[in-house]
């Protein structure tokens, strides 16, 4: 019983740092073949093994953080919403809700336009 | 049929201040002629995150129109004229404001709502605001 608690805690703060740098390095994932089982799928999901983890349900940020302007001209606030490659995030990687997703998108192909944010690549 | 817009464009790098400064006055009197109001705001130097017509830089302004889309179509036709300029948008923000507004009023009233049965205790208060700040 003492193991079967200790197990889940152990996994999750091994998974939680690996989900992290994972996560920041999105963009090549993407060039990767096959992907594992995606981060933050649901709460608990078995492996190969029989592990168990518990991941955090992603929220969105704006959501939490009630922000509700979503601008162009937020250069900072858009790039972390956009792919080194430029690509916008999809949202079942990020955790945005579908209302501000849109407005995100949005806001990125019009900062896109006025050169604030690249169509493609990274900023030189 | 006044509205809002957001208008910014982007000048050569290499352009006198004294002539950009010209530049915005000549399209800000274009615009009060018409009976409309301008502001601008100029953001300075800055990189561009691809290279257009050869530049890697520029200088961002950002107009705010407050009129018509006639006077926008004025200010955009003179953009387009002036070689300097690389690049423009024109966003419209009255209603995104507008809604931003109706949200703002909505949580203003709930925050009250809230607010008033636990006014003798200070801290909860407090403690609401908190999480938003995280």
């Amino acid at each position: 019983m003492a193991e079967e608690t200790k197990a889940p805690a152990a996994t999750g703060g091994e998974t939680r740092p690996a989900e992290r740098s994972e996560r920041s390095e999105r963009p090549e994932r993407s060039d990767r073949g096959p992907r594992g089982p995606r981060p933050g799928g649901g709460p608990g999901g078995s492996r190969e093994g029989g592990r168990k983890y518990f991941r955090r349900k992603k929220v969105c940020k704006f959501c939490v953080e009630k922000i509700e302007a979503i601008n162009y001209k937020d250069v900072r606030l858009l790039a972390g919403f956009v792919a080194e490659s430029g690509k916008i995030t999809p949202r079942r990687l990020t955790g945005v809700c579908t209302p501000h997703q849109r407005r995100l998108s949005k806001a990125i192909k019009q900062a896109r336009n006025i050169a604030l944010l690249p169509f493609a690549g990274r900023a030189q | 049929m006044n509205r809002t817009y957001e208008l910014m464009f982007i000048v050569r790098p290499d352009m006198v201040d004294e002539d950009l400064n010209k530049l915005i006055s000549t399209l800000g009197s274009s615009v009060t002629s018409a009976g409309g109001t301008l502001k601008s705001e100029v953001w300075g130097k800055r990189r561009l995150a691809y290279t257009v017509r050869r530049f890697n830089d520029g200088i961002f302004v950002l107009l705010i129109i407050d009129g018509t889309g006639a006077m926008v179509h004025e200010v955009e036709r003179r953009l387009r004229v002036t070689e300097q300029v690389i690049k423009f948008i024109t966003v419209r923000t009255d209603e995104e404001v507008k809604r931003l507004d109706k949200i703002k009023k909505l949580r203003d009233a709930k925050k009250k709502i809230s607010a008033a049965p636990a006014a003798p205790v200070t801290p909860e208060a407090g403690g609401e605001t908190a999480p938003a700040a995280v």
